[in-house]
């Protein structure tokens, strides 16, 4: 197989566990400028977080094309309210370029809340906005002035840094509303789910567990997501952390002003939800009632799902996963996961991982795997192949990239309809996996066609160097 | 109802787009670009750009889309982008090993004052373009247009770019297919090959983004126009540019700079604007229609005939780009029916008045906005409703609200398969079309139809 050239300057982005070279992952820096970066910007980031807030007005100041690529790009799902669905942009063109867009603003504003009577409003600055410095603060004060409601910049100018500075930006302007409720009065046994996105109606299964525990839920951060719940979020004991990558930022603000502790889980896979749930019990001990519902609880479901993947596993025993994901901590559960139902990880990277996120797959991971930070498609084409995965775990653009090298793929990312949280999210994911992965189109592609056929005669290069 | 939000009370919005139906210009000319075979496009600009026009096109075409980007920092908003971009053609000449690169700026690059053409003459003084590599550029700020202005912006760089002339005719004929499927592309091209005419295609992105699975991932897939074929674009007898927003420019650049005679069309959809396209390449080329095309047209008007009565006086309700929509609209007054509504983001003075010639027999009856967005088509709706909606995937919403007959047409179309395997454009694109309208419209009718009314032949 021959080799494609790895950039000098991301050699230190890449390691296969089990090799000499020293372990220093160089990480959560800027792509390099030429790079073909699966990665996405600071407005992307804003964007994400705090779009599942269904009651609020999402307006995009700036030139269409950031309102419409991120409109109803995620499914995150309302059980109310579906304000959040639509795409409002300022739209801005030449003239306010020049002029400034400030006035269009102000004007698309009081129109939107005049029409929608939104509970606040949240007004995204993009690149543009950032350069031909409109006062966006103060058309905000001026307009919640007017109209009485919260209306809170979000300060997610696209070059300003990545998308982690984007959920920075969103964790900001969630806590702007937070504070906003001036004196919290704690509720016993209460929590806020934070970075849970309701992904295909995620929050529902996660906060059925909960209520299941008798554990109450003042808010959830941002899935399923109201202006006033969220205004409600310093009440609660204990900040529950999901996805740690986009709010443990707002989890330290509130452990910081409120007093508020947080522990970071993951409800993905069998493991790691029950985990999760018997340390939200944990922490609760005083309420000793709690702990035992909780056992009930994970025994009743795990009983539920095991069966199933007791089958799916028959067929997957062995087979080879590659993840790239956007969060290193989604990559912790997937391996876990993936082990599950018998499957092994042998190349696993991620957008925006830190150092220590990294140190932890390294420990995980078997021998071989490798580890990829802010990767480019021509290496995971290239690990995928060297590595002859059978399954690849990604987001929108991984997809046709594991599709034309025929083999099964999982998106982990924005696509999703089906849950993949919680108990019966496992089975959920174990049975895509197992229809992806076991799927006879795969024999039909020339290189496995070729591969039964004959005997192996050194593998067949898999990707055309350019 | 999804979009509950939308109220039938209209009222004049001058600050505001809501649900829009267009995007920016730099996701066009990134398409543009991945019609030159062996080029890698790049956006010059902050990550997000690249990243969000690599996942729509994704989306779009089911293919990997494959794109660099400069990486904007803050540093670079600040004191310019030329270190990035040097940085990146460098890089990416050293990485992915392209025959070309395709540079567009974004708003970000353009408010700044970057000078493209300038960074890569410094480029390529600084040796960072190896020797028989190429960088194109092309200006597409996102606040100007729309993603057709930048398809159109790349294509005409495309041309501008490489065309020399040599003094010797090449006997070809210069087409720019305007902003359609890789399937249309590949269809006009046999058009004009059946015409016994030998064309230039640029760009022409079939079998690159609608290409086989081979079980191996190839970056530059076989397809698209090449750097040789880009060049001797000023040796051509003419060119023809189908879609005056997205082709007209490239096709009268090469007009005024190197006397390559040009004209612009509509898009050969539907049987008047193809009747037009094939004329044109019948006159310049001096040939005659061979009998295949004739007996082409004459089916497409006879599936027409044997079905008109299912189309006659039926509203429509259209959302697009206006280079597709005005030859389209024009294919539903041939059929009968009714273009009553229509709308495009996309903003010019010329598409309202167009369409409004196209349908005067209907008058006062049709409604036409551009720039407009879904959100007003979806208002004159709740107004006024229609029997059938033809837009792109975002359609979707309004069709399911109100519970309309739908087709799925234009940019993006996200959730179903098809575009880019069949050809909208000439007779046998006229036959999809036809066929996907009267699907719509028939199962409609077979749902709706009480018992005694339920027939097997329609």
């Amino acid at each position: 197989m021959s080799s494609i050239s790895v950039l000098k300057a991301r050699e230190k982005q890449i390691f296969t566990k089990g090799e000499e070279a020293p372990f220093e992952m160089s990480c959560d820096t800027k792509s390099l400028a030429g790079a073909v970066s699966q990665r996405a910007c600071v407005f992307c980031g804003s964007r994400v977080v705090l779009y599942p807030i269904a009651d609020a007005l999402h307006l995009i100041h700036g030139p269409i094309g950031c309102a419409s690529y991120t409109w109803d790009i995620r499914g995150a799902l309302s059980s109310g309210p579906q304000l959040h669905r639509m795409s409002f942009s300022t739209d801005l063109s030449e003239t306010d370029i020049i002029y400034g867009g400030e006035q269009k603003l102000q004007q698309a504003l009081l129109e939107l809340i005049d029409q929608y009577t939104p509970k606040a409003a949240f007004i995204y600055c993009t690149c543009i906005v950032g350069i031909i410095g409109d006062d966006v603060d103060a058309v905000c004060r001026q307009v919640e002035e007017e109209t009485g409601i919260p209306v809170i910049p979000v300060h997610s100018e696209g070059f300003k840094g990545t998308k982690k500075d984007g959920y920075r930006a969103a964790c900001d302007a969630l806590f702007n509303l937070i504070r906003r409720n001036p004196a919290p009065a704690p509720l016993p046994r209460s929590i806020n789910i934070l970075g849970e996105f309701n992904i295909g109606g995620e929050t529902w299964i996660i906060k059925k567990y909960y209520e299941a525990m008798g554990i109450n839920v003042v808010s959830v951060i941002t899935g399923d997501g109201r202006v006033d719940e969220v205004m409600q979020a310093g009440n609660a004991a204990l900040n529950v952390v999901q996805c740690s990558g986009s709010v443990t930022h707002l989890a330290q603000k509130m452990e910081e002003e409120y007093g508020i502790p947080f522990i970071r889980v993951s409800y993905f896979g069998i493991e790691d939800t029950s985990d999760a749930l018997y340390r939200v019990a944990e922490f609760f001990k005083d309420s000793p009632r709690i702990m035992e519902k909780t056992r009930d609880l994970v025994k009743n479901e795990v009983n539920k799902v095991i069966p199933y993947l007791e089958t799916v596993k028959k067929d997957l025993e062995g087979k080879k996963a590659a993840l790239y994901v956007g969060g290193a901590f989604k990559a912790f559960s997937l391996i876990k996961a993936l082990k599950t139902i018998g499957m092994e990880v042998i190349l696993a990277g991620s957008q925006t991982g830190t150092r220590e996120d990294y140190e932890i797959l390294k420990e995980m991971c078997n021998q071989g795997t490798v580890i990829l930070d802010d990767a480019n498609p021509l290496e995971l084409a290239k690990y995928v192949m060297e590595k002859d995965a059978d399954l690849f775990i990604g987001g929108v653009k991984e997809r046709p990239i594991a599709y034309k090298l025929g083999i099964g793929f999982c998106d982990h990312n924005h696509e999703r309809k089906i849950p993949l949280v919680g108990f019966e999210g496992m089975e959920n994911f174990a049975r895509e996996v197992h229809e992806t992965v076991t799927s006879p189109v795969w024999d039909l592609v020339p290189r496995r066609a070729a591969k039964k056929s004959s005997p192996p005669a050194g593998k067949e290069k898999a990707y055309d160097t350019p | 109802m999804l979009l509950r939000h939308t109220t039938k009370e209209i009222k004049e919005r001058k600050s505001l787009t809501v649900n829009p139906a267009k995007t920016c210009q730099p996701i066009g000319a990134m398409y543009a670009a991945l019609g030159i075979h062996g080029c890698l496009p790049h956006s010059h600009g902050s990550q997000g750009c690249c990243a969000y026009h690599r996942s729509t096109l994704t989306r779009h075409y089911r293919e990997p889309v494959m794109a660099a980007t400069s990486s904007f920092t803050e540093g670079a908003s600040v004191f310019g982008g030329q270190a990035n971009l040097v940085q990146a053609i460098d890089n990416i000449f050293t990485t992915y090993d392209p025959d070309l690169i395709a540079v567009h700026t974004t708003c970000l690059s353009e408010t700044i004052g970057d000078d493209v053409n300038q960074i890569v003459n410094k480029a390529k003084k600084d040796g960072k373009i190896p020797e028989g590599k190429y960088v194109i550029h092309a200006s597409t700020p996102s606040y100007v247009g729309s993603h057709v202005t930048g398809f159109a912006n790349m294509a005409k760089s495309m041309a501008l770019q490489f065309a020399k002339k040599s003094g010797t005719s090449n006997g070809k004929f210069n087409i720019v297919p305007g902003f359609v499927e890789p399937s249309d592309m590949a269809a006009i091209k046999e058009m004009v090959k059946t015409l016994g005419i030998s064309p230039i295609m640029f760009p022409d992105t079939s079998n690159i983004l609608n290409g086989p699975l081979t079980g191996k991932y190839t970056m530059y897939p076989k397809g698209g126009v090449s750097i040789e074929e880009l060049k001797s674009t000023a040796d051509s007898i003419g060119s023809i540019g189908l879609g005056p927003l997205a082709s007209a420019d490239a096709v009268r650049a090469l007009d005024s700079q190197f006397k390559v005679p040009c004209q612009v069309l509509d898009l050969p959809i539907g049987l008047l604007a193809t009747d037009r396209f094939i004329d044109a390449l019948r006159s310049a080329a001096g040939v005659s229609v061979p009998d295949s095309i004739t007996r082409e047209r004459g089916r497409l008007l006879d599936v027409i005939s044997d079905m008109h009565h299912h189309l006659y006086g039926k509203r429509v309700a259209l959302a697009g780009d206006p280079d597709q929509l005005i030859p389209l609209t024009e294919f539903l007054m041939t059929l009968g029916m009714k273009p009553v509504h229509i709308v495009t983001g996309t903003p010019g003075k010329a598409f309202a008045k167009r369409i409004k010639e196209i349908t005067a027999r209907l008058g006062d009856e049709v409604k036409v906005k551009g720039p407009g967005d879904m959100y007003t088509l979806h208002q004159w709706i709740k107004n006024e409703p229609v029997d059938l909606l033809i837009a792109n995937t975002y359609g979707k919403y309004i069709a399911r609200d109100d519970d309309i007959p739908y087709v799925r047409f234009g940019f993006p179309i996200l959730d179903r398969i098809g575009h880019t395997y069949f050809p909208t454009v000439g007779y046998r694109g006229g036959i999809r079309l036809l066929e996907q309208i009267l699907n719509a419209l028939m199962d409609r009718m077979d749902r709706d139809a009480p018992e005694e009314k339920f027939e097997l032949v329609m």
